[in-house]
């Protein structure tokens, strides 16, 4: 019988007081480092499976070259929650010794002057891809090596499918929308959508930033400036129009609202859906769930207006950063680890752990030779050089709503004029966060 | 036979309302994770319950046991520490009516409406040593579930008679036995409600551990299904698995607790 | 010395001390109400965590003209009365039926509030596969009727109440447990009492249960009512504010502005929805309580 004596609130305190005392003791007590022997390093990474296992695929490969040093590995919560546990962490100076976290805009709103370690005077600055550093770099220093490898943006595509109806590889929209009228009379849906799923309707909007910086080198500057503006950058505002065209035209897969990614792959996977687009970290995706499919997919860059201007939309891979509060030993041992990261046996390591999903961007590393042909069919577009980082590496006004105003979109539910403009109007809430001038 | 009649509706409309949700939950969790990622309502192709099981409690160096404990040390700490309190509150609250009822009232309340500042909450942790200590944790549970548990205890110390009160402080009780003695005795089901409801919410927490008392070793139970959630593939049948893992433990004690309320039924009061 | 003390006890000291309070006070206050209205100083600044600009009101009005700003505010309207009406006028009944002399009623709380234990992601993923237009359960059983079911999520005219009606079947189980606390409590003389007046069920559920349990639903009415126009996490799970921003509440219009990292514009949005809940929840609770029924 319950009974709520006060001998028996005596006691709950008792146990309650007792538990304290051992709680205090108890977390935290693991993972504390013997001075006398190794040095330990804790790494914050997100969860994702990918994360996870280049960065202990990283850890261990390195530990067993340097038995000195232990790198430890801690998780964080990905996206927007992630975000804010690494800024949060930061601003208390309470961040691990190492970690990663993307480059470009993201990495821009971390305050990177005030809070990590300049790196551009160690020996691997040397070897890293000129277009990743410019990702990574603030105030004229740089402060980070690349996690992974570059991801591409275009269109997956079914390889079964096009040969079946003898389609070629498109190199204009027009050609594109062609192949997809034939795909449609053919009974397939010729693209794939997945706004369950909302940051996946941003691709037929940001992918096909190659083809704007192709008409408009430019813009990426001005556009920081606020001196271009979607809406009144044709260029630019074609993206909105192209996901309203395969809207209106009626391509899209019928349970596009409500699907989530892993069944859009596998859409694709199946051939019951020909495009799909995406970026190329969706391979590893078809590895794991569908890996008998996988030689039947395959890649190319979202195609523009101009056949000789066509090229790849790039994202640069996450970058691996120090905070400024890792000092002395620490600090030494944590340069070691990024070096080891920004070398071949770097590059190894990572390949080794997960499908990669395009190439490396430190020199002298290659892809393997086992990569799913998706993978492969990017190599043309970095060997002729025709390719451009995405606009949220280039500039970092990037606002928060673009994913909710594409699904609008591509639903049907907004025009791409107006879409554009309040786009426009979003971006401005970002730009002055940042403190940026002329807006 | 009315009786027999509504409960079998009862249990026939609990079923379909309450139980096809959990089945489904229950079907994910012992599929392989290519059919779980069809995410219906197909029959499992093999019945992976027990690999699953092990893959679930081994993911990140047994992190789910890790968090099982973490998450119970909070969770008894805090929610017996949060009764005690605020029934002290709640009693004092409704019985002395003062000018500062309504400014207490109000700061309450708002307790309810406005979400934690996380960061100036670290600050605060931080002066006073207490950030990424457990303990720390613990008093900011008890600070965030205060409003609500006082809310219950000042609602239901109304139905106390104050001829009870009364007749303690005649019979020559001090504040601390009236309390103790006759009123809190009083307030089992409210205090069990209490407990239970804030034994769930605590037990449940994901964002204050994750903020102020961050690391793997100090994972609480909530953190554990991020694991098997990516932005390209999540794991559903692992991710399932883990849900039904960590949904039992407080089934169980709510069944348990439910008795008690049971009990106070029959046992009625001390009045009359 | 003793005189002293005797003199004390004559003017008999409250029952009721304040110091009572203090415990709770002391927690409370540090660990709550000071980093609350500290931050309310962020919310007249550009604050990005690392440093912050003092801008004055201009979060506040850039926080007005948010584009979706209306639709949000009529929706956290919608929302919080939807459910918190729907809890409050199934948990009492549901409480009569749990205490009252029916079979496997253990069982029968247990699956009614076995919801409120489930993680919101779990719930949000569940009823997004069952209320799927094509392959969920619901529209497939509405077929096999002849009936054409909505897309429950994806028609931006559904999208909000799909959620609401989840979030009922989660909740409902907590107002029934406060209900049921509420009834437990009320004496047995009571009903034996109707029951010698020659008081029906129904008489008894009107003229006893009704008024006696009146702090267990002005609880549910609040706590309800608070939760309805500040929660998110659901609607965040199951349609992200979507399709769009069809389904957008002023909470997760707030969400969406921490996400970005834009921390001094989601403080603002905080304190307009502070303000927003007290001017609702605040006369309401007088209201209530007004009619307190002491014994």
């Amino acid at each position: 019988m319950l009974t709520l004596s006060p001998r028996r609130i005596a006691a709950v305190a008792a146990v309650t007081i007792s538990a304290l005392v051992l709680s205090a003791c108890s977390p935290g007590s693991l993972g504390s480092s013997d001075p006398n022997a190794a040095t330990t390093l804790s790494f914050l990474a997100d969860n994702s499976e990918t994360s996870m296992k280049i960065a202990e695929g990283l850890a261990k490969d390195f530990s067993a070259k340097n038995p000195s040093i232990t790198i430890k590995v801690e998780t964080r919560p990905q996206g927007g929650e992630g975000d804010n546990v690494v800024k949060t962490r930061l601003s208390t100076g309470d961040m691990t010794d190492i970690f990663m976290y993307n480059s470009g805009s993201l990495f821009q709103a971390l305050k990177p002057e005030q809070n990590l370690v300049a790196l551009g005077d160690q020996a691997f600055a040397g070897n890293l891809d000129a277009a990743f550093k410019t990702t990574v770099t603030a105030g004229g220093q740089l402060y980070g090596v690349p996690f992974g490898g570059a991801t591409g943006g275009g269109i997956l595509y079914n390889k079964a499918v096009y040969q079946r109806l003898s389609l070629q590889v498109p190199k204009t929209w027009t050609e594109f929308m062609a192949n997809n009228a034939k795909i449609k009379a053919a009974g397939i849906a010729p693209v794939i959508q997945t706004y369950q799923d909302t940051w996946t309707s941003q691709l037929l909007i940001l992918a096909d930033f190659h083809n704007v910086s192709a008409v408009q080198p430019d813009f990426a500057d001005r556009y920081t400036k606020n001196q271009a503006k979607y809406a009144n950058t044709p260029a630019a505002a074609r993206g909105f129009q192209k996901l309203q065209e395969v809207f209106d035209a009626g391509y899209l897969t019928k349970d596009f609202a409500s699907t989530k990614l892993e069944n859009g792959v596998k859409h694709l996977a199946d051939g019951t859906g020909a495009h799909y687009p995406m970026l190329t970290f969706a391979v590893g995706t078809i590895v794991t769930n569908n890996p008998d499919k996988v030689g039947d997919i395959g890649f190319f860059a979202q195609p523009g207006d101009d056949a000789a201007k066509l090229g790849l939309t790039v994202w640069e891979p996450a970058g691996v950063y120090i905070p400024k509060t890792t000092t002395g030993a620490k600090l030494d041992a944590a340069k070691k680890f990024l070096a080891f990261v920004a070398s071949k046996e770097g590059c190894d390591s990572t390949a080794k752990a997960f499908t990669p999903s395009g190439p490396f961007l430190v020199k002298g590393c290659a892809l393997p030779s086992n990569v799913p042909g998706a993978i492969k069919d990017m190599q043309p577009y970095f060997d002729s050089g025709a390719n451009s980082p995405a606009l949220e590496f280039l500039s970092p006004v990037k606002g928060p709503a673009l994913e909710h105003i594409c699904v609008e979109v591509g639903s049907g539910i907004r025009k791409a004029a107006d879409a554009a403009a309040l786009y426009d109007q979003d971006v401005k809430k970002q730009a002055q966060q940042l403190g940026l001038p002329g807006w | 036979m009315k009786r027999l009649a509504l409960s079998a509706t009862a249990i026939l409309v609990s079923a379909v309302v309450f139980l096809i949700p959990f089945g489904f939950i229950a079907l994910t969790a012992v599929k392989d994770r290519r059919q779980a990622a069809l995410l219906d309502f197909s029959w499992p192709r093999q019945f992976r319950f027990v690999e699953n099981f092990a893959e679930v409690v081994k993911a990140r160096d047994y992190m789910l046991i890790i968090a099982f404990i973490n998450s119970t040390i909070l969770t008894v700490c805090s929610v017996a520490v949060m009764v005690v309190f605020a029934a002290m509150v709640g009693f004092v609250l409704q019985r002395r009516v003062s000018r500062w009822t309504g400014l207490i009232n109000f700061l309450v309340l708002s307790g309810l409406i406005i979400p934690p500042a996380v960061v100036p909450t670290i600050w605060v942790l931080q002066s006073l040593g207490l950030f990424r200590t457990m303990p720390g944790l613990i008093l900011i549970e008890v600070a965030f579930g205060m409003s609500f548990s006082i809310l219950l205890f000042r609602a239901f110390v109304a139905t106390i008679p104050r001829e009870l009160d009364e007749a303690a402080t005649i019979d020559g009780a001090g504040p601390m036995r009236l309390f103790a003695r006759v009123i809190f005795p009083l307030l089992r089901s409210v205090a069990i409600t209490v407990i239970v409801v804030q034994s769930v919410v605590v037990f449940n927490d994901f964002t204050n551990p994750l903020y102020f008392l961050p690391g793997d070793q100090n994972a609480t139970v909530q953190l554990t299904l991020y694991n098997f959630q990516s932005q390209y593939s999540t794991q559903y049948n692992l991710l399932f698995m883990n849900m039904l893992l960590i949904t039992v433990p407080p089934l169980v004690m709510f069944m348990f607790f439910n008795r008690r309320i049971v009990a106070g039924l029959t046992a009625g009061s001390l009045k009359g | 010395m003793s005189n002293t003390r005797k003199a004390r006890r004559r003017t008999a000291p409250s029952p009721y001390p304040y110091w009572f309070y203090l415990p709770a006070a002391v927690v409370y206050a540090v660990l709550f109400l000071v980093p609350t209205f500290a931050s309310f100083y962020f919310s007249l600044t550009r604050w990005s965590l690392f440093d912050y600009q003092f801008i004055g009101l201009d979060n506040f009005v850039l926080f007005f003209q948010e584009p979706a700003l209306v639709k949000g505010f009529f929706n956290t309207i919608l929302y919080a009365v939807t459910t918190s009406g729907l809890k409050v006028i199934l948990g009492l009944p549901l409480a009569v039926l749990l205490t009252s002399r029916i079979v496997a009623r253990g069982y029968l709380r247990s699956v009614v509030f076995f919801p409120v234990l489930v993680s919101t992601i779990g719930v949000g993923i569940t009823f997004t596969v069952l209320m799927n237009p094509e392959q969920g359960l619901f529209n497939r059983s509405l077929a096999a009727v002849g009936i054409q079911g909505p897309g429950w999520l994806t028609d931006p005219s559904w999208a909000l109440l799909s959620v609401a009606l989840v979030d009922v079947w989660k909740g409902v189980g907590l107002a029934t447990l406060i209900y049921i606390a509420g009834i437990v409590s009320i004496p047995q003389e009571y009903f034996e009492a109707a029951r010698v007046d020659g008081a029906g069920a129904f008489g008894g559920f009107r003229h006893i249960i009704l008024p006696l349990a009146r702090p267990a639903t002005v609880t549910v009415v609040i706590l309800s009512l608070i939760g309805g126009l500040r929660s998110f996490d659901l609607i965040w799970a199951m349609t992200r504010g979507g399709p769009g921003f069809t389904s957008d509440v002023i909470a997760s219009v707030i969400y969406k502005q921490y996400q970005a990292g834009f921390y001094g514009l989601s403080t603002a949005g905080n304190v307009i929805l502070f303000l927003v809940v007290t001017a609702i929840v605040v006369p309401l609770f007088r209201y209530l309580n007004r009619g307190e029924v002491e014994q």
